[in-house]
């Protein structure tokens, strides 16, 4: 079997629109949530969110090109231009490359816009080009045209846990040596009044800010962005000099096959535990996780104690950065492979921010909002869906 | 029908039970309902009373809204109309 290892990452998202001001960012603990600044906010209980601000496609992409994508799919273009940059990777024909991008709304501010439009506007057309800026795997597709990548092109869509999966299956893909590359990660871009007045239904949003871990939390606030990376066979990336930023080292995925919506320690303890076994890790070998840690009182309970079963009474430092850049949904274990890049590489552990009490329900160490140094050879990346689908990735350092 | 029989016939709905097995001192866990039945419950009041229902299941108990039983929720309920009517 190969060896799989990241030799590029791009991103776009509320914290900053590249890696260095994002990683920047996630060490100083600054917080990218604030008001919302969308069509229709008035009628929104949930005004604050992690939005992508002053973002101005025409900076990066063609005119013909932003006309055809939405902004999802402008987000992951961007972050993935980054990405290749960095690598410097040489598609070739392109055949033996692939791309695999989570989302889990896809177009949905292109959907959002039509349904007003002929809804609430009583408007008699759309824009001719809906269906394919809507479509879920628009993002993939835009990457491939953008690079010239020829295999394998997808979209995973496993709602909160998508990118996860998404990464992951690109991990096994390259170390089965069924690809030299893949462009991998997550998009999403659901701030709009339909994505939010959604969310605002199962009342786990918070009105005033995400705060995992903290007993005065209230929810969840969600973020749009994306981040993409370059995964590459290791043989190949140092034959050619490319710059290695960590290794992939291990997968794994469980389904809690209990409740749609509400989260299992078994099927958490279970992903992790697999991550591990896949990498050949014991639990000790692991410096930092990144949880899913999305601030709502199911997750965050179930997510401590399942670490806690993995790791023992005194697991390793532990870190939700959505208090920082919020919920990214389809992307958020994307952009939180960031910080697992930032301990892995810099030894710097991102903190909580927005902690005020410690939950006797969540005994874990969770950074509170101050970074921390640390050598950290190990990271965990954990993310946990709707429908009970879990994804968790493991990281060596390079 | 009154206030109180209509959010004991929409508990009673989201329970999948006759109307005369909700009770004022049902709960909703002796009702069986779980938390997205609640949220589609409390979903269904606000539709029924045009309310808005203040509640965060993060936690429950800070919402200000009391579900103890079904005549805490219909109380409750009673409140909010009240205060739309004022």
């Amino acid at each position: 079997m190969r060896r799989v290892v990241i030799t590029g990452a791009g991103t776009v998202n509320p914290l900053a629109q590249d890696l260095a001001g994002t990683l920047a960012a996630m060490r100083s603990g600054a917080c990218g949530i604030g008001p919302l600044d969308i069509p229709d906010v008035e009628r929104l209980s949930v005004r604050i969110g992690g939005q992508v601000r002053g973002w101005q496609a025409a900076d990066h992409l063609d005119r013909a090109v932003i006309a055809t994508a939405d902004r999802f799919a402008q987000f992951a273009l961007v972050a993935a231009a980054q990405a290749m940059a960095q690598s410097g990777l040489e598609v070739g024909e392109g055949a033996d490359c692939g791309v695999i991008l989570g989302t889990a709304g896809g177009g949905l501010q292109t959907s959002d816009d039509s349904y007003r439009a002929v809804y609430a506007e009583g408007k008699t057309r759309v824009h001719p080009l809906t269906v394919p800026k809507l479509m879920q795997n628009a993002g993939a597709s835009h990457l491939s045209m953008a690079h010239g990548i020829r295999g394998p092109v997808f979209t995973v869509s496993t709602a909160c846990a998508s990118s996860n999966h998404a990464m992951g299956l690109a991990f096994q893909m390259v170390r089965a040596g069924a690809l030299r590359a893949v462009l991998t990660g997550g998009s999403e871009a659901m701030l709009c009044f339909g994505g939010i007045k959604a969310w605002e239904g199962l009342r786990v949003m918070s009105a005033t800010a995400c705060r995992p871990f903290s007993a005065t939390r209230d929810g969840m606030v969600q973020g749009e962005g994306a981040a993409v990376f370059v995964f590459e066979d290791r043989d190949s990336a140092l034959a050619r000099g490319a710059p290695i930023l960590a290794e992939v080292a291990g997968f794994a995925m469980t389904s809690d096959a209990a409740d749609l919506v509400a989260p299992s320690v078994d099927g958490a303890a279970r992903a992790m535990q697999g991550a591990l076994a896949d990498a050949g890790l014991a639990p000790g070998e692991v410096g930092y996780i990144n949880a899913h840690g999305t601030g709502t009182a199911a997750n965050d309970r179930t997510e401590s104690a399942a670490i806690l079963r993995v790791f023992g009474p005194a697991p390793p430092p532990v870190s939700s950065t959505k208090a920082m850049h919020g919920h990214l949904i389809g992307a958020t274990g994307a952009v939180e492979l960031l910080a697992c890049l930032l301990a892995l590489r810099e030894g710097v552990i991102p903190p909580t921010i927005g902690h005020q009490e410690d939950d006797p329900e969540c005994r874990i160490d969770v950074v509170p909002n101050l970074a921390r140094a640390a050598r950290v050879e190990v990271a965990l990346s954990n993310a946990f869906a709707f429908g009970g689908l879990n994804a968790v990735l493991a990281l060596r350092r390079a | 029908m009154d206030l109180q029989q209509k959010v004991i016939a929409i508990l009673a709905r989201q329970a999948v039970l006759d109307v005369s097995d909700v009770t004022p001192d049902s709960t909703l866990e002796s009702l069986g309902i779980d938390s997205l039945g609640l949220v589609e419950a409390i979903f269904a009041i606000e539709e029924a009373f045009d309310i808005s229902v203040p509640f965060n299941a993060n936690d429950p108990a800070r919402s200000g809204f009391d579900m103890t039983s079904v005549a805490s929720i219909v109380a409750a309920v009673e409140g909010l109309v009240a205060q739309k009517a004022a």
